[in-house]
């Protein structure tokens, strides 16, 4: 089962379809609910870090039967140094954003976090490529 | 217990099968067979909104015969505030009291009682609550139903407190008791403005078992009653208990959109109608909402005061209620009885989730035919027209997979083929491609 989904950068009033129509795929297919938890935090983080930063997207999710493949293919500045991005609290965020509660430096370490396999990869001025695992059984 | 009880029968010799209830299910458990609705009872969540709107009363509502009373001694009526509020102000309630009594009912108590005693307990529930927030209230027996079948996740949040209404019915057998009645003697009645709160006595969940007796349909009582007063004016027989003292503001507003969020003292919020509860547990399951404590929810619009066995505009019902909760006290005055009573009665186990199984049990075979009805969706035209008997076009490629349906049940399909030239000016050219 294949799902894919066009982003657009700055899009907020949209950000969070993907997630959105892959939860209500796996709930359809009866999949545990603490793997779709698992999916969607992981899904929707990753999906508002396109809103945000980059420029526009695409998003990718495969069903198999053992697991779920999303990768997030980005047109946008890219990570500079993906290490210290993956570092807990670490944030580019302004401290206006951070007031506003966004911006806690918790969104990749996130999606690490709930996946089974993460893998990130990026070009600074071209964008970011981030692929996520989470196995079904 | 059949824990599929439903509240709701289709007459299926009085159904015209136009495909109404089918259109406004919100678990999709109606479709149309050989002409009639039919009902798919493992989804069914007893909510009434086909009820609504079966244009021929098709769809009856499973309640106790008054007659039953009868069989008891001690003739127990628990009335809700809705009740009281459907009749116009010049039918005062001493009036409605008099005739209830002439009816038979030895006793008439007031369903809200049993709410003061929960304010204290919900909130410290909240409070004390371990596992994810929100806590949901179980209230409404349609939105419990609703969470078990479609929303199976979030079964573990919906409050291990029983609601006003069981309270109420335990005080009042546990009173009987205590004064040497033997309890067969006892029946204890409800008139309920809803089905979902029959199908809640009679196989009710998380291990509780109800006290009460029999349930009496709302709109019958009104009639019944309407009738006396039209007939032979109000009653003499007025040797009744005290209602009106032994209700609260805090009770009476109880059943009332935001009744319940109004006593939370932590972040709470009332919603209220079939499709917003749904769009909100929908966002909740997409991890959008954060940080609220306390969920009421409510299947009927304007809550009870909507309910399907209620009579009369629910706006000026509400309306009424307010008007009543502006002469009452904030506690009644059976307060301190009913904690010394039901204190103990009011935890129940947990919720049982009930996931609606779509496809297949066995993953592999459901992701297969997720995936043929996702192909056969593309060559269905997707406008939902229901002719084929069920509710969506989406409903019949799960159905064809699930091998309940054909392709030959799309009946623009047919008109397509018979027609080409007129189906495409309606419908557009685009919209038969196969894609």
């Amino acid at each position: 089962m294949d799902l894919s989904f066009q982003i657009q950068g700055g899009d907020f009033t949209s950000a969070g379809t993907a997630s959105s129509q892959v939860r209500r795929t796996l709930k359809e297919l009866g999949v545990d609910a603490s793997v779709i938890k698992r999916v969607v935090v992981a899904l929707y983080e990753a999906e508002v870090n396109i809103v945000a930063h980059a420029y526009r997207g695409l998003i990718t999710a495969e069903i198999k039967p053992d697991q779920v493949f999303m990768k997030l293919i980005d047109e946008g500045p890219g990570i500079a140094d993906i290490e210290k991005a993956m570092t807990p609290g670490f944030s580019t965020a302004s401290q206006e954003v951070r007031e506003m509660g966004f911006g806690a430096g918790m969104g990749l370490p996130n999606i690490c976090r709930n996946a089974d396999v993460f893998n990130i990869h990026s070009v600074p001025g071209k964008g970011t490529t981030v692929e996520i695992t989470i196995q079904i059984k | 217990m059949n824990p599929f009880h439903h509240a709701l029968r289709i007459r299926k010799e009085i159904c015209i099968g136009c495909s109404r209830c089918m259109r406004v299910c919100p678990t999709e458990a109606l479709r149309v067979i050989d002409g009639k609705a039919t009902l798919h009872p493992e989804w069914c969540i007893d909510c009434g909104e086909c009820f609504n709107v079966c244009p021929v009363r098709a769809i009856v509502v499973e309640d106790d015969d008054i007659a039953k009373i009868f069989r008891y001694k001690h003739r127990i009526l628990l009335i809700p505030s809705v009740f009281f509020a459907q009749f116009e102000e010049k039918l005062t309630l001493d009036a409605i009291k008099g005739i209830l009594y002439d009816m038979g009912f030895t006793e008439l108590c007031t369903v809200e009682q049993g709410a003061d005693l929960l304010v204290d307990e919900i909130n410290r529930y909240v409070a004390e609550f371990n596992g994810e927030k929100p806590v949901i209230s179980s209230y409404c027996p349609a939105v419990v139903r609703l969470i078990q079948v479609r929303f199976p996740s979030f079964a573990d949040r919906v409050m291990r407190l029983i609601p006003p209404l069981e309270i109420t019915a335990q005080y009042y057998r546990s009173e009987y008791e205590k004064n040497g009645v033997p309890l067969e003697d006892v029946g204890i009645f409800y008139v309920t403005p809803c089905a979902a709160k029959i199908a809640a006595i009679k196989a009710p969940v998380g291990g509780y078992v109800s006290p009460i007796n029999g349930v009496i349909n709302m709109s019958e009582l009104y009639n019944k009653v309407f009738l006396a007063y039209k007939q032979k004016g109000t009653s003499e027989n007025e040797h009744c208990t005290l209602i009106h003292s032994s209700l609260s503001s805090v009770g009476v507003r109880w059943p009332t959109t935001g009744g319940e969020a109004a006593i939370i003292q932590d972040r709470a919020l009332a919603i209220d109608s079939m499709p917003n509860v749904i769009e909100f547990l929908e966002r909740l399951e997409n991890e959008e909402i954060k940080g609220v404590d306390f969920l009421e929810l409510r299947a009927c619009d304007m809550s009870c005061c909507g309910g399907i066995l209620v009579q009369g505009n629910r706006f000026l019902i509400k309306e009424r209620i307010d008007k009543m909760a502006e002469e009452l006290p904030k506690k009644h005055m059976l307060d301190q009885k009913f904690r010394n009573v039901c204190s103990g009665y009011i935890p129940m186990d947990p919720v049982e989730p009930r996931a609606m199984i779509k496809y297949h049990a066995d993953f592999t075979i459901a992701l297969q035919r997720m995936e043929e009805a996702r192909r056969l969706l593309r060559r269905l035209p997707d406008i939902d027209c229901g002719a084929c008997g069920a509710p969506s076009c989406e409903a019949l490629a799960d159905d064809i997979v699930c091998n309940r349906a054909t392709m030959e049940h799309c009946v623009i399909l047919h008109a397509h083929q018979a027609d080409p030239e007129m189906m495409e000016k309606i419908w557009g050219k685009k919209r038969f491609i196969k894609k």
